[in-house]
């Protein structure tokens, strides 16, 4: 008689607690081209430090986690659309974005900076006026780039990885990029052979906005609180420190 | 909607105007030429080139013209000895490569609608002609082909209207056009509508100005 307690007991708790995790499901927005946040496997699957970071922010809130994929430069009218409840795609606080989306805190940050081919003695001051630097369309550092150097010829990408297709076929000098994903997805490859980064590095909030955070509706403010929240706890418990050391080999968490 | 955005960015979109409207023109015209020399091929049966050029226009209308442009432009690009030919020259260039293929899979859709107005000929006025004593070539130049054009006409203007919406693949290539001006104007400003219904009116304004040619190019040429 009492193991049957138990056993109803333990069914009730398991409905329960699965109904608790069934009730929220966040669907957060992505594009899948910026290595290592967010990228596919060869099997398909996307992949990489955002994704992992949105994955326990849902398990921190106990809730279900979809991932929906969309162009970048389509990304903010897909939120405002309610395609998705959350942008989740290494996405730059700046305040331009903020007059039509909410941020959540910063979960990390990092510099931007110029990646060209080393032998060519490029910096970023004039030896660069009249070179073609390629960007991805929609990117704040496409918008630096477009206000800030009038004297470059601006070649804009629906994706990085084309930026790289075409820094490799010469047909652009450099990209402005953020340097990680530079890193990442091209000088750490043997495509990159004989590309660096060159001049210094931005990490202006005028220029690299203050740090990535998940882009939220203005009117979602309690899943944003509760977004952040569960960032503070993954902070503190030490998952973000583990997922950015398998990521990137430095710390690039917020203070 | 934000209209002075749109005023104070006017220099944008005249360059993207540009852009997209000289791309099409020289599209069609080569497309156009090399129209002729595909359609002839095809509707006398000439050995080889008959076969050639019914292949080419099957696997240019068989493949949307975004496949074509990205081979062209990103695909060739990956080959170290295409990098290192004297084609590279052009070929580096994005206008080029927009300009290959638009005139390409022009050229393949423009040959279709020739072709078939030159089998369609009514077979008394070429057996007139030969009877006259032209030679088989006076009748495909003097009689022929220029009856065939003028029966393409309405057909071909839906082909102008067509390469003109296909033109917008461009912009992943780059090219600051129409559409490319748009998108740079919503990037920059990250607005959503501002941009595109500029141009979705700009393409607009571009239709209403062909259909109004094509309008007095059939008054004047048109034959049924």
């Amino acid at each position: 008689m009492k193991s049957v307690k138990m056993v109803i007991s333990a069914l009730v708790l398991a409905t329960a607690t699965s109904a608790a995790a069934e009730d929220l499901v966040i669907r957060w927005g992505t594009e899948a081209g910026y290595r290592p946040f967010i990228y596919k496997t060869s099997e398909g699957e996307l992949t990489g430090l955002d994704v992992e970071i949105g994955n326990a922010i849902c398990e921190e809130l106990q809730a279900k986690c979809e991932w929906v994929e969309q162009d970048w430069d389509g990304i903010i009218p897909g939120l405002l659309g309610k395609r998705y409840d959350g942008i989740l795609s290494s996405m730059t606080i700046t305040e331009e974005r903020r007059r039509v989306i909410e941020f959540s805190d910063p979960y990390y940050a990092t510099p931007a900076g110029f990646v060209g081919k080393l032998d060519m003695g490029l910096n970023d001051d004039e030896t660069l006026a009249g070179k073609t630097i390629g960007v991805l369309r929609g990117s704040t550092h496409a918008s630096f780039i477009i206000n800030e150097r009038p004297d470059v010829t601006v070649r804009e990408y629906p994706t990085q990885d084309e930026v790289w297709l075409d820094l490799t076929a010469g047909r652009i000098d450099a990209s402005f990029v953020n340097q990680i994903a530079a890193q990442e997805g091209f000088l750490g490859t043997e495509n990159g052979e004989g590309f660096g980064l060159f001049g210094k590095s931005y990490i202006d909030p005028a220029v690299t906005g203050s740090g990535i955070g998940v882009g939220f509706r203005k009117a979602d403010v309690e899943l944003r609180e509760k977004v952040n929240g569960a960032i503070k706890a993954i902070y503190e418990n030490g998952t973000f420190r583990a997922l950015n050391e398998k990521y990137v080999p430095f710390y690039i968490g917020m203070e | 909607m934000d209209f002075s955005l749109i005023f104070d960015n006017w220099e944008l979109f005249l360059t993207g105007l540009g852009n997209t409207v000289w791309l099409v023109s020289l599209a069609l015209i080569i497309g156009g030429i090399l129209a002729v020399p595909l359609a002839l091929s095809q509707a006398y049966n000439v050995p080889y080139f008959g076969k050639l050029s019914l292949w080419y226009s099957y696997a240019l209308r068989g493949t949307p013209l975004l496949v074509q442009v990205y081979i062209i432009y990103y695909g060739l690009g990956q080959f170290e000895s295409v990098r290192n030919s004297v084609f590279w020259v052009l070929l580096k260039d994005p206008y080029f490569c927009a300009l290959l293929g638009f005139s390409l899979n022009s050229a393949a859709y423009a040959s279709e609608i020739l072709r078939g107005a030159i089998v369609n000929l009514p077979k008394g006025l070429i057996e007139t002609a030969y009877a006259c004593g032209m030679t088989r070539w006076k009748v495909i130049r003097r009689i022929a082909l220029p009856i065939a054009c003028r029966r393409s006409i309405f057909a071909y203007s839906n082909e102008v209207i067509f390469m003109l919406h296909g033109s917008v693949i461009a912009s992943t290539i780059t090219i600051v056009d129409l559409l490319g001006a748009g998108r740079r104007l919503n990037s920059q400003y990250y607005v959503t509508f501002e941009g595109f219904i500029t141009v979705a009116f700009l393409y607009m304004a571009i239709v209403a100005v062909i259909s109004l040619a094509f309008r007095q190019i059939e008054k004047r040429y048109a034959l049924t």
